[in-house]
């Protein structure tokens, strides 16, 4: 009994003592009430040295207004901001890589509409008309884009080319004769790799519906993938032919065959190309490859070991468009200190501050192009804005079992071309269920 | 109550004469002896694998397999530790990982010894059905209760702002319980049962019984379930983000780590450094723990 | 670094690690206390409450409440409106080649070579290595894939697989041995749905033998050695030892260990989603619950999923349920 007694009061001292320590951590994390600003919470992805441009990014606006601004990145943003916002604790931004999720948030009314937070007139002398219609969902202005990356670029080797006496193509038909020509010299034309863990097929989709986008036009292309074009009609069937035609025959255009683009990650795609000797000559990827090109080996340079030209319109009908992506905003609280960064965020100087770092384009119009850090992303920023038809990543605007779906059939239709019909059938099954509220 | 400590050396009864038994023995040992270091060079191939990649550059990494790195010209390279350990908020992040992992180890072990005892040496009724749920329980998958429970916990304000770690150890209990309680209660009602008897004869409560008797003789177990807790809950990513969040000031070392590759996924060379850097510890744990794996602790404990 | 920060951690870790044990004994010791007030009858009905009662009402918050709240959502649609059993029938649908059934089809796949590989190797390690004296060593390294998170298991078992066209020389280890000792073509591990379920559990097994290995050592150095010496002393061989002395006192251990992998199989998720999505074939339910419940904004479809998985753990309870009995007549 004396121990127990003993005991008791020692337990009863350490449970104290326990309970003030379980909340020391919430009392050092306190940085919503030092900052004399206030906070902001934003959930993104950028981690790296996409962390250090945005945090450069921030460094001014944390300056001028003293608001501490509380960003956390993770690759599983689906998991976590759906939990999160299910269970009435989300961030008071988000930044997300792809409208897909946010939109199905504001679906869910679970957005706060912005037309009365953003300063609506700077938004529309700045960007252009599409980029808001983008992010305008039933009426109400949900998203809003801050960084763009352009796709539907193809890189070559620019020494490889000029010794092999390759041009680069402007049209279609010229696309096609190069290609021909590069098989009767023994080249393999082309490099694609389409890896990448849970979006495998993305990078193949990417080349897809850029082919889609020309041939089809904005109109049906918009159609399409708001879910009232069907996968099995003639014009996105002849879509998926066309890229056929570029792949080959049993992908025999595309080196190492359907086994090694399926099998090799997205950020490898540029490998075989410039080894010795060149194992292609040619791939089709967005702006942002460089720096997987940069890092694989240090020594290629922009402009002399490798450059880029548009992917040429696949019909001449619709002339000039391209597919585009870009990072894109929501607000869940809107506080004095959400609304000052949001409008900050979409302003040209803060663009700048990334754009100039490199790695990104951005959609805003006042942003000049002598701040984009060399040639190349010069050539991109141009080709972004003059662009006659931009339109965004369908797949990223599609719900996400249906952009799911769509990547997986790009993986089936590379392994085995002649399955398309099968594979179309089985796309439009899924869109008819994806796009309601099941 | 005797409890006879066992040497539990092989008995090493050979002949001085060199007999065809013998022969056959020393066969044996040499027999047991290969397999044993095959199996475990082979078992450790991938592992291997990524060690010495961890050491080589990107650009070999994306090239050549690892093995080529084991010929000359050596190209080996410290690059992505140093990458790794200059990561901001490190070290706070371990201590995170500690405050995350401690708690949240003790006391699903200690929960589970209780009820394991109960289930394994008290009778109540309802007693089997409770155990098979609780063994039912373990199939849950723990995303569909990210959602309730995170609701509940905002609702009475259970949030890292107000009671910094006490949600995550708390969710980390409730989700460790049945694997606990499953595995302790197996081994507690291996013990046997006269133990019980003489412990009753000599006039000693459950206390006793529990803290002189039980928990001794069971330590191999109870080692083996705190390994297992702190390494689910060490590497844990998913569980840490949704109930601590990822600021810097809470993160564990999964999240900074999870965090070394960008959005576009580069730098899964970073990923081998950082795997081998967080298996430091887990392994520390096992290996301070490997002399509770003693044998004999049972053998001879009645005797007298 | 700041070292007021630092040395602030390390304080509060210290009292925490002191702290939680503390405050768990107190709460025991208190509870025997509050047994103790009642009279001698009713001690032995109220006391195993005081004992169960934490743990199942942890269990009860956190697994069960949110089981029942996935139940009911597996018959609601993502308005909260009651459907029925239409999420089961849009689920399950298409039987054999709906998505789901493949994925039911790989979880078997799991289940049955998962567990039994597992339990093989274990219990095989725990075996060989207790007669050797660096069994320390060995046993830590084989271990060693337990400690690394499934993230980067998934990576090395990518590289592991990685595939290079017939003419390159191969990077991935696999490859390497196939076309390097075998002399054959490379072969598409993760893409090639005849062999990409094996490579995947392939690398689940590498990844858990270490658990079953553990655990199984633990009971095997349960077993009294006295039992074991008399056999040896009685000339009975080792196999035989094994067959007839050591396997059937592991018994209930290898239930236990067998019970949890089997679970774990059905529950299997990390390294597919990781390593290839589920795409060619590999799907399992737990990354279509995954996908269904975070990235469709299909709660009631997850729900549903959730819930085939939990009845098909019933057989694995009522097998468990048949073993208790037996333990418990023995007794």
């Amino acid at each position: 009994m004396h121990v127990l007694r003993h005991s008791r009061r020692l337990v009863l001292g350490l449970v104290a003592l326990l309970l003030a320590a379980a909340c020391a951590p919430g009392a050092t994390n306190n940085s919503s009430s030092t900052a004399k600003g206030g906070t902001v919470t934003i959930l993104g992805v950028w981690t790296d040295g996409e962390l250090d441009s945005f945090n450069a990014v921030l460094a001014p606006f944390e300056q001028q207004t003293g608001i501490d601004v509380q960003f956390v990145a993770t690759r599983d943003q689906d998991a976590v901001l759906t939990t999160e916002v299910a269970a009435g604790d989300p961030p008071d931004l988000a930044a997300a890589p792809s409208p897909s999720l946010l939109t199905r948030f504001a679906n869910e009314k679970k957005v706060v509409p912005l037309q009365n937070v953003i300063d609506m007139n700077a938004l529309k002398s700045t960007y252009d008309k599409s980029w808001i219609d983008l992010g305008t969902v039933n009426g109400n202005l949900v998203q809003v884009f801050s960084w763009a990356a352009l796709k539907g670029l193809v890189w070559y080797d620019p020494k490889v080319w000029t010794a092999k006496g390759y041009t680069v193509p402007k049209t279609w038909d010229d696309l096609i004769a190069l290609q021909n020509k590069m098989k009767s010299n023994g080249d393999t034309p082309w490099c694609m790799a389409v890896e990448s863990g849970a979006a495998s097929g993305w990078a193949g989709s990417d080349f897809e519906k850029e082919i889609t986008l020309s041939l089809v036009g904005p109109t049906v292309y918009d159609q399409w993938w708001q879910g009232k074009q069907k996968w099995t009609s003639a014009p996105i069937k002849q879509a998926w032919t066309t890229f056929g035609s570029i792949l080959g025959p049993n992908d025999s255009n595309v080196y190492g065959g359907s086994n090694y683009i399926i099998n090799t990650n997205f950020g490898d795609v540029g490998t075989p190309m410039f080894q010795n000797p060149p194992k292609c000559m040619m791939l089709n990827q967005a702006s942002f490859i460089t720096s997987f090109f940069t890092q694989a080996d240090p020594s290629l340079k922009a402009g002399t070991d490798y450059a880029f030209f548009p992917l040429p319109d696949a019909s001449t009908q619709y002339a000039g468009s391209h597919v585009v992506s870009g990072d894109a905003w929501s607000m869940f609280h809107n506080t004095p200190q959400s609304k000052a960064l949001l409008n900050y965020l979409l302003t040209a100087n803060a663009q700048a501050i990334w754009v100039k770092r490199g790695g990104k384009i951005s959609p805003n119009k006042d942003v000049p192009l002598s701040d984009y850090p060399d040639q190349l992303s010069k050539d991109t920023a141009t080709a972004l804005v003059s662009t006659k038809v931009a339109k965004y990543d369908a797949g990223d605007l599609m719900p996400t079992d249906m952009k799911n779906a769509y990547w997986s059939a790009i993986l089936d239709f590379i392994k085995d071309q002649s399955k398309l019909d099968s594979i179309l059938a089985n796309l439009d099954q899924v869109q008819s269920t994806a796009y309601t509220a099941s | 109550m005797q409890v006879s400590a066992e040497a539990a050396a092989p008995t090493n009864a050979k002949a001085d004469r060199i007999t065809p038994v013998s022969i056959l023995e020393r066969f044996q040992g040499v027999v047991l002896h290969v397999a044993v270091i095959l199996l475990t060079v082979m078992w450790m191939i991938p592992a291997l694998g990524l060690l010495i990649s961890s050491f080589r550059p990107f650009t070999d990494i994306a090239h050549t397999g690892w093995w080529v790195a084991l010929s000359p010209p050596f190209h080996f390279t410290l690059d992505n530790y140093a990458q790794v350990l200059k990561e901001q908020g490190l070290v706070h992040s371990l201590f995170n990982s500690f405050m995350i992992s401690i708690p949240a180890t003790i006391i699903p072990v200690t929960v589970a010894a209780f009820a394991a005892y109960a289930f394994s040496w008290m009778k109540f009724p309802g007693r089997n059905f409770l155990f098979l749920a609780l063994v039912g329980l373990l199939a849950v998958p723990l995303q569909l209760s990210f959602i309730p429970v995170l609701s509940a916990y905002v609702k009475i304000g259970l949030t890292p702002n107000n009671w910094g770690f006490v949600g995550v150890w708390l969710a980390h209990t409730g989700y460790g319980l049945p694997f606990s309680v499953y595995l302790l209660a197996n081994f507690f009602r291996a013990l046997p049962s006269d133990l019980f008897e003489s412990a009753e004869i000599d006039g000693a409560g459950t206390l006793t019984v529990f803290f002189r008797i039980v928990l001794p003789l069971s330590v191999p177990a109870i080692a083996s379930l705190v390994i297992f807790q702190f390494l689910w809950i060490w590497n844990d990513l998913l569980v840490a983000l949704i109930y601590v969040g990822g600021s810097e000031s809470v993160a564990p070392v999964t999240v900074q780590l999870a965090n070394l590759t960008n959005s576009l996924g580069q730098g899964y060379n970073l990923l081998t450094a950082a795997a081998f850097l967080s298996m430091i510890i887990p392994l520390i744990v096992f290996v301070s723990l490997q002399r509770y794996f003693v044998r004999g602790i049972l053998a001879g404990s009645v005797k007298g | 670094m700041d070292v007021g920060l630092l040395l602030s951690d390390v304080v509060t870790l210290v009292v925490v690690i002191v702290a939680v044990p503390a405050v768990l004994a107190g709460y025991i010791i208190f509870g025997e206390y509050l047994v103790r007030l009642f009279p001698d009858r009713i001690r032995g009905g109220v006391r195993p409450w005081i004992w169960v009662g934490p743990a199942l009402l942890f269990v009860a918050g956190y697994l069960v409440f949110p089981t029942i709240a996935t139940v009911i959502q597996s018959f609601e649609n993502a308005a909260g409106n009651w459907v029925g059993l239409h999420n089961y029938a849009v689920q399950l649908g298409n039987f054999p080649n709906g998505g789901a059934w493949i994925a039911i089809r790989n979880n078997v796949l799991w289940l049955v070579l998962y567990t039994l590989l597992v339990l093989f190797f274990g219990l095989l390690l725990a075996v060989i290595f207790d007669r050797v004296p660096y069994e320390s060593i060995v046993k830590s390294l084989i271990f060693m894939p337990m400690a690394i998170s499934s993230v980067a298991l998934g990576v090395i078992w990518k590289f592991m697989y990685t595939y290079q066209p017939p003419d390159t020389p191969q990077t991935g280890t696999m490859n390497a041995v196939v076309v390097n000792l075998f002399h054959l073509q490379p072969i598409t591990w993760l893409s090639d749905p005849n062999v990409n379920n094996y490579a995947l559990i392939t690398a689940g097994i590498w990844g858990i033998v270490g658990f079953s290995m553990v655990i199984l050592s633990a009971a095997l150095k349960g077993i009294p050695t006295d039992l074991l010496e008399a056999a040896r002393v009685d000339g009975a061989g080792e196999i035989t030892i094994f067959r007839r002395i050591i396997f059937p006192l592991m018994m209930p251990t290898v239930v236990v260990v067998g019970t949890t992998l089997v679970i774990f199989a059905l529950k299997a998720f990390d390294i597919v989603y990781v390593m290839t999505a589920g795409n060619f074939g590999t799907d399992v339910l737990a990354n279509r619950m995954y996908k269904l419940l975070f990235q469709a904004g299909n709660p009631g479809g997850a729900s549903a999923v959730a819930v085939v998985l939990l009845l098909a753990v019933v057989p694995v309870l009522i097998f468990n349920l048949r073993q208790f009995q037996a333990v418990e007549s023995r007794r």
